[in-house]
């Protein structure tokens, strides 16, 4: 057992891709409690696929694709939260038009390029056994500045979450709240491309959080496990990667949706099968 | 940033003891505060042309039919909503300028599957005092528990929200109002879906309220409990019809004006039994 836990270690590849999926377990998961609770699972699926073109660009230009796309991710971020603050679309509409545009745009970048179909797949699916030295400084700084702001507005944004009307009554920056809350979204989607990519994004969001709601009843418990839950998916994760060859970010995944459905089937008291003892 | 922090660790405006609590002049307010109103409706108006004050300590009951109105009179109150026109004014200022305003919402719009205990909601009511970048201190929670204490709701502190009854999860609520050391209290039907004695304990709650100063106003459609238990009575459709102790405001004329053929009437005389004819949740 020891061996099979300690022969990939000997591989710093392998070392620097369970150090990044430990840290983007950890923040996709907290963060993804206030998304789960908010309902925004949709919009940061939508986000996720619109920093695409952002990241294609970077890409092509040579610069590091953690700068195209945290600027495409704040740009809509922004721009989806303008749209419906107008009154003037529903949200979930608003998201589907830019979402679909936006990756659209970034698919027809991809295509005008040379090596299309890997470069789309590492995008698509992300490449967590190719992650660098540079890659893990990005990975790590990105995620102790959304860590350390979801600490500190962590009484607003649990207000702002669970009551709006109480956070005007309390004089709440809500607009400012909002946006951050957006902001630290598409920063956490930036650090976790490489490990998940933008097509399982969704999933290291919402599957630990929801999980996590079976098992908790107050709001720090419920992020404690969650990121217990992102953390070891992301290690045995790469483990299944490493032995049985297989997609990294898929075996993250795959992890923690086990993790979830043996969490539903038998959470104590709140499991489905105890409704039939 | 320093203008963000003092916005986040505004404590609210001091009060001027010889203002009204609350005042309206002249309002009038749009649906949802757009331009654009509802296509079954001739005015853009959701409330026309309301002017009215409430003293402080006073218990005012809102009432009037689906659509009258109530849920825009309290957007403007909390300042969720600004006017198209006229003032609104709570001891002299502007809603916004003021953090001792509390709403209990109806308990259809509450997320009870929201991961927090009894006392977590409660001291959310503490997030404006204890401001930006702090925790709760010890007064805080002292604030929290005899909150609970004068709810009688002390022993479900630890409890989820989600398994309280419709009567504890009002008197929760009116913990939160309590913490925040609200003096305007405004809850939106916390009566419908009560039964008696759930009422019952929820109107001497209100009578404590009324004792330290708190002033209460409460939309309901029960016309009885408005007719018996509330100083005053404000009766609303879109405008406002009546405004006063419950005698006067609730004559058959003023009944007839607010509901129209919507009413039933039982009985004669000073025997008149009420009745709207609806309690929609979720409004």
């Amino acid at each position: 057992m020891l061996t099979f836990l300690l022969e990939p270690l000997q591989f710093s590849f392998i070392v620097r891709a369970l150090l990044a999926a430990i840290i983007v377990g950890v923040v996709c998961s907290v963060l993804g409690v206030y998304i789960v609770l908010r309902g925004m699972a949709f919009f940061g699926d939508a986000l996720a696929h619109t920093i695409l073109p952002g990241v294609v660009i970077a890409f092509l230009l040579g610069w590091p694709l953690a700068v195209g796309a945290l600027i495409f991710g704040v740009f809509t971020a922004l721009g989806i939260g303008f749209l419906t603050d107008r009154g003037t679309l529903k949200e979930d509409t608003a998201i589907g038009v830019v979402f679909a545009a936006f990756f659209a745009l970034g698919v027809a970048l991809l295509s005008a390029s040379g090596s299309y179909t890997i470069d789309l797949a590492h995008f698509l699916f992300g490449n967590l056994l190719g992650v660098s030295r540079g890659d893990l400084w990005v990975i790590t700084v990105l995620g102790a500045i959304v860590l350390l702001t979801i600490v500190l507005f962590y009484k607003e944004f649990m207000v702002i979450t669970f009551d709006p009307v109480l956070a005007v009554t309390l004089r709440l920056p809500q607009t400012f709240l909002r946006y951050l809350l957006l902001i630290l979204i598409a920063v956490t989607i930036v650090a976790s491309l490489q490990v998940v990519g933008i097509a399982l994004m969704l999933a290291m969001f919402v599957t630990p959080a929801a999980t996590a709601s079976l098992l908790t009843r107050r709001l720090p418990a419920m992020m404690v496990t969650a990121a217990a839950i992102g953390a070891f998916s992301g290690v045995a994760g790469v483990y299944l990667s490493y032995y049985l060859n297989i997609a990294s970010g898929a075996a993250v995944v795959l992890v923690a949706s086990l993790i979830f459905v043996l969490v539903f089937l038998f959470a104590p008291q709140r499991g489905y099968v105890w409704r039939w003892a | 940033m320093s203008e963000l922090v003092h916005q986040i660790n505004y404590r609210g405006i001091d009060h001027d003891p010889y203002m009204p609590t609350l005042e309206m002049r002249d309002v009038y307010a749009l649906y949802n505060g757009s331009a654009t109103g509802r296509d079954d409706q001739a005015s853009p108006y959701a409330l026309e042309d309301i002017s009215f004050q409430v003293q402080h300590g006073e218990r005012v009951a809102v009432v009037g039919p689906n659509g009258a109105g109530k849920s825009t009179l309290f957007k403007l109150i909390v300042g969720m909503m600004s006017p198209a026109s006229g003032e609104v004014r709570l001891y002299g200022h502007v809603p916004d300028e003021h953090i001792c305003i509390a709403y209990v919402p109806q308990r259809s719009q509450v997320d009870w599957s929201f991961p927090a205990t009894v006392k977590d909601v409660v001291m959310m009511g503490r997030v404006g005092r204890i401001g930006l970048f702090n925790r709760p201190k010890r007064q805080d929670w002292q604030m929290v528990y005899d909150s609970l204490e004068r709810v009688n709701a002390t022993h479900l502190k630890d409890k989820q929200i989600g398994e309280l009854s419709g009567g504890q999860q009002q008197r929760v609520f009116i913990a939160r109002a309590l913490a925040q050391e609200a003096e305007l209290l405004l809850m939106d039907e916390p009566l419908s879906g009560l039964d008696l004695p759930n009422q019952d304990s929820l109107f001497d709650i209100l009578d404590g309220l009324r004792a330290d100063g708190v002033t209460v106003m409460v939309a309901t459609h029960d016309l009885n409990l408005a007719g018996e238990r509330f100083d005053r009575v404000m009766l609303l459709n879109r405008r406002l019809i009546a405004y006063g102790p419950p005698r006067l405001v609730l004559d058959t004329a003023n009944l007839l004006a607010a509901y129209g053929g919507h009413m039933h009437r039982i009985g004669e005389g000073g025997e008149m039994v009420l009745a709207d004819t609806c309690c929609d949740y979720g409004e």
